[in-house]
């Protein structure tokens, strides 16, 4: 029996040959998700939210996303998960309301085609 | 909505403000202005969830308690500190527990609630751990699941399912591969993927 290394796991994460992703496969399909993912993982270090809480929100989420049969395995269902989850918890630590989130998305959604999102 | 959706044209030019990728920017652009994000530090956090932890902290973890017994002892006695000795923990991977495979016992991982999982040592989950179909199959015939990812056990084996959770995360300290006692610790390394340490293949198994 051999046992070539580095058959099964890519490059580590060093080095001008290290992938874009260490498990060998994407985790995030859009910007977004990573963009989800990263918001909360700053609430959460600064301690403005608590990621016992944000778990609870996640798993309501994806309890509520599971009865309603949506996918919840893809990337994209499991991080509109997140999304909502973030939400969740930040309206509940009183730091984002629901309508100022609702109203800034219509803002953003109305933009003229061609605006340019970097400062 | 009563009018018909233009596929061609909504996306460009108007996005649905429910769109998640609106909304996300949406909330960041918020907390960003009341001061309690910074979003070059969201950037961070990303880099560094996507790459410096991965499936390698814990892959040397495993390695390590391959080749050192007294290790492997602290580490099945109290993962949360035997882990910590090789740097990693934080965030979501406060308590550990580590499950070890043997002869008779092959233990395997699951988070039946959501995705509970530990991200310090293996990354981010990938999206079959997410699935609907592994949280709910992993318990009821974890065999089956096991046979689905090539992993046959022997008949006598007892397969043990761990469901993770906010507050324990498990890992699986799987079994070293025949043959490859000579090795040295970091050539083990490359032998503990992340789905032997999940517990549903073997480890140096493809």
């Amino acid at each position: 029996m051999t046992h070539s290394a580095k058959t099964h796991r890519p490059l580590p994460a060093e080095g001008a040959a290290a992938p874009p992703r260490i498990n060998g496969e994407l985790v995030f399909d859009a910007p977004w998700q990573s963009r989800a993912f990263g918001v909360a993982a700053a609430l959460a270090e600064s301690g403005l939210i608590s990621w016992a809480d944000f778990q609870a929100a996640l798993i309501s989420q994806v309890g509520e996303a599971d009865t309603s049969s949506a996918d919840t395995g893809s990337p994209d269902g499991y991080w509109t998960c997140w999304l909502e989850a973030l939400g969740s918890v930040t309206a509940s630590a009183g730091v984002v309301a629901d309508q100022d989130w609702a109203e800034r998305s219509a803002v953003f959604a109305n933009r003229p085609a061609g605006h340019d999102h970097s400062h | 909505m009563s009018h018909d959706h233009d596929h061609d044209h909504h996306h460009h030019h108007h996005p649905d403000p429910h769109d998640p990728a609106v909304r996300v920017e949406a909330i960041e652009s918020l907390l960003v202005e009341a001061g309690l994000v910074d979003s070059a530090r969201v950037d961070a956090l990303i880099e560094k969830y996507e790459h410096d932890l991965g499936p390698l902290n814990g892959a040397q973890v495993v390695a390590k308690a391959w080749t050192d017994r007294e290790y492997r002892t602290r580490l099945l006695a109290d993962g949360t500190a035997a882990i910590a000795e090789l740097g990693f923990g934080g965030a979501q991977g406060e308590r550990m527990v580590v499950v070890e495979n043997t002869d008779q016992v092959h233990n395997l991982v699951v988070c039946t609630l959501c995705s509970c999982y530990p991200w310090p040592v293996l990354g981010l989950p990938p999206s079959w751990y997410k699935s609907p179909e592994y949280r709910a199959r992993a318990v009821r015939e974890p065999n089956v699941v096991l046979s689905e990812f090539g992993t046959e056990l022997d008949d006598h084996v007892e397969v043990r399912v761990w469901d993770s959770s906010a507050e324990v995360r498990y890992l699986v300290l799987p079994q070293q591969p025949p043959g490859t006692e000579d090795l040295n610790e970091t050539d083990l390394v490359d032998l503990v993927s992340r789905d032997s340490m999940i517990g549903v293949r073997l480890a140096g198994a493809l």
